[in-house]
């Protein structure tokens, strides 16, 4: 069987679908949170470069080292937050985060 | 293609004000690790302030007659461009100053506050410039990022820590939506340039793949704008974030966003107006109707104020949504008449203290004019003018935008705005009875000069001042529309 662009893209969408549940459903712990979003930035990296590929166009690939960079800058970032955060609540749990109503 | 070397040397002098604030943000770190000491944060903010001031006035100086597309395509300057960054750097240097004053009176002088403000504008800079996808994606990260920082500015605070893990963990995937949408439109349209996409796009190219993309783009931006329904973040963010960032975040980054929105509706995919509409005026309903309904019922003035920046950007929507020339002038005016009343209501609240604790409740205001007169007189011009109640400065901004509405025949659009403005001066009208009627809560502490200065210059800017040169704004805001879309 040939592996054609839409196979590539059912990968991202799927990997896309994983990530945002991941971020809503999960009640136990922030850091997998942290994964989620990791994972929703490289679904999109699976995109860019099954597009660029398809295309013959290098911007794709451009595009996509740039979202790397980006998503290592977020994640020292989030943790950053995270750490804050555990320090003054002595806690991670995702059920705890309510203090303000929302 | 032009070398790069040639290119660089053509795009250098239009980016002055990016350059500018760059540099001052490196120089500032570099300086500030050296010095060392509580005076370092004195200094490094004035300077910061100096910056922003100064890139607002650069961009104005070497506004272009025509749009230039400078480092290969990326970016372009132009009329909305301009406009834009001279509101983005105004508002910012306006809360920056209110901020400093704020730190070095509460004791919390760490000097990276005005670094980070400068490069979250010079992110919204790069976003409202932005004519590729890959900018685009840039500097709307690159003012995220400082912004989670600055939300959780204070890391002793609980509320502070928590504020700045939701707007990072929801705004995360807001950029997730982003980028997800911007590869779709990249893939169906072969290229990430705004001018081929539209090109592609007005031949009727593209297909679903594009519209889906589109509509990604466009909820992640209504999230980063706090549009409802994306606007879960909003009241919690504003309320557990220092008011300082609060301040800050409900000015310039709005613009940055809207104006963001406004250049990729009406550049890249101007003859999608059918499919995008649709959208827009559901996020603007959805906004104006929510934000004032949410409004009724808050206590604490920070969380009212999100709620009051939600209905606002539901007119700014609606404004968008028109279309046409009309509707991105009403919605560039509008925000430029909305900024000074917003930045002018939250110098006051960041003032208002008892005995050194934040006072931030409605009930705090009660009987305010009795003790302090001037500031409740200063804060009853400010909230008529976000009121919308003639003939202040706001009032005319969703005039303009009603019109717009009327002109592009989405009446209904048009009705709910009315009414919704109806509901939300009913809100802001029962803060002012509470201020001038109420029996007197214990007097709050007296303004520090800063903020005294910062509020009465919102309220003259909110009357007489910008509804006496309104005519120069519109003008203003019509060429650089022409210009640009």
């Amino acid at each position: 069987m040939e592996i054609t662009l839409a196979h590539y893209l059912f990968v991202a969408a799927a990997l896309f679908t994983i990530g945002v549940f991941g971020i809503f459903v999960n009640r136990k712990n922030v850091i997998i949170i942290l994964m989620s979003i990791e994972l929703v930035l490289l679904s999109v990296n699976v995109n860019l470069v099954a597009f660029s590929a398809f295309l013959q166009n290098i911007e794709g690939q451009v595009f996509a080292m740039l979202v790397l960079t980006v998503a290592a800058a977020e994640a020292a970032v989030g943790l950053a937050i995270l750490v804050t955060y555990f320090r003054n609540r002595g806690g991670i749990a995702v059920e705890d985060i309510n203090q303000m109503r929302g | 293609m032009i070398s790069p070397m040639t290119d660089l040397a053509y795009s250098w002098p239009h980016l002055f004000p990016e350059v500018l604030l760059a540099g001052f943000a490196l120089l500032g770190v570099f300086f500030g690790a050296l010095m060392g000491g509580d005076r370092r944060f004195g200094l490094i903010s004035i300077l910061g302030v100096a910056a922003l001031v100064g890139a607002g006035v650069l961009a104005i100086v070497h506004q272009p007659l025509a749009p230039v597309h400078i480092l290969q395509g990326a970016m372009v300057i132009d009329g909305v461009g301009v406009f834009a960054k001279a509101l983005i750097a105004f508002a910012a240097a306006a809360t920056l100053t209110l901020g400093a004053d704020h730190f070095n009176n509460t004791g919390e002088r760490r000097f990276e506050f005005p670094i980070l403000v400068v490069l979250a504008t010079l992110g919204m800079f790069v976003m409202v410039s932005a004519r590729d996808l890959i900018t685009l994606y840039v500097g709307v990260e690159l003012q995220s990022l400082c912004a989670y920082i600055l939300a959780a500015w204070r890391r002793d605070d609980a509320y502070s820590s928590e504020a700045g893990l939701k707007y990072f963990v929801l705004s995360a995937i807001a950029s997730g939506l982003l980028l997800f949408g911007a590869s779709f439109v990249y893939g169906f349209t072969g290229s990430i340039h705004f001018d081929v996409i539209a090109s592609v796009v007005s031949e009727g190219g593209g297909g679903v793949g594009v519209i889906f993309g589109l509509v990604l783009m466009l909820c992640a931006l209504g999230f980063k704008m706090s549009a409802a329904p994306f606007h879960m973040w909003t009241p919690d963010v504003y309320e557990g974030a220092p008011t300082p960032v609060t301040a800050f975040f409900a000015a310039a980054p709005k613009v940055a966003a809207v104006v963001l929105m406004a250049r990729l509706l009406y550049e890249p995919f101007a003859a999608m107006i059918g499919q995008w509409g649709q959208v827009v005026m559901a996020l603007s309903a959805i906004s104006m109707v929510w934000g004032s309904l949410g409004a009724l019922l808050q206590t604490n003035l920070k969380r009212l104020m999100a709620y009051s920046s939600i209905t606002n950007m539901g007119f700014v929507l609606m404004g968008l949504a028109s279309g046409g020339e009309q509707g991105p002038v009403s919605a560039l005016i509008y925000l430029a008449l909305y900024l000074p009343a917003t930045i002018g209501i939250f110098g006051l609240i960041l003032s208002m203290r008892r005995e050194g604790l934040p006072a931030e409740t409605v009930q705090d205001l009660a009987g305010l004019a009795k003790t302090r007169a001037w500031a409740a007189a200063l804060l009853t011009m400010l909230l008529f003018s976000v009121a919308g109640i003639p003939p202040f400065a706001g009032f005319i901004g969703k005039l303009l935008v009603l019109s717009a509405a009327v002109d592009a025949a989405l009446y209904w659009l048009a009705i709910l705005g009315g009414v919704a403005a109806v509901v939300a001066a009913a809100y802001y009208l029962r803060l002012l009875a509470s201020i001038w009627f109420s029996a007197p809560a214990a007097p709050l502490q007296r303004p520090s000069g800063a903020v005294a200065l910062t509020a009465a210059t919102a309220a003259i800017l909110s009357f007489p001042v910008l509804v006496f040169a309104l005519g120069f704004i519109e003008r203003w805001a019509e060429a650089a529309v022409r210009m640009s879309f």
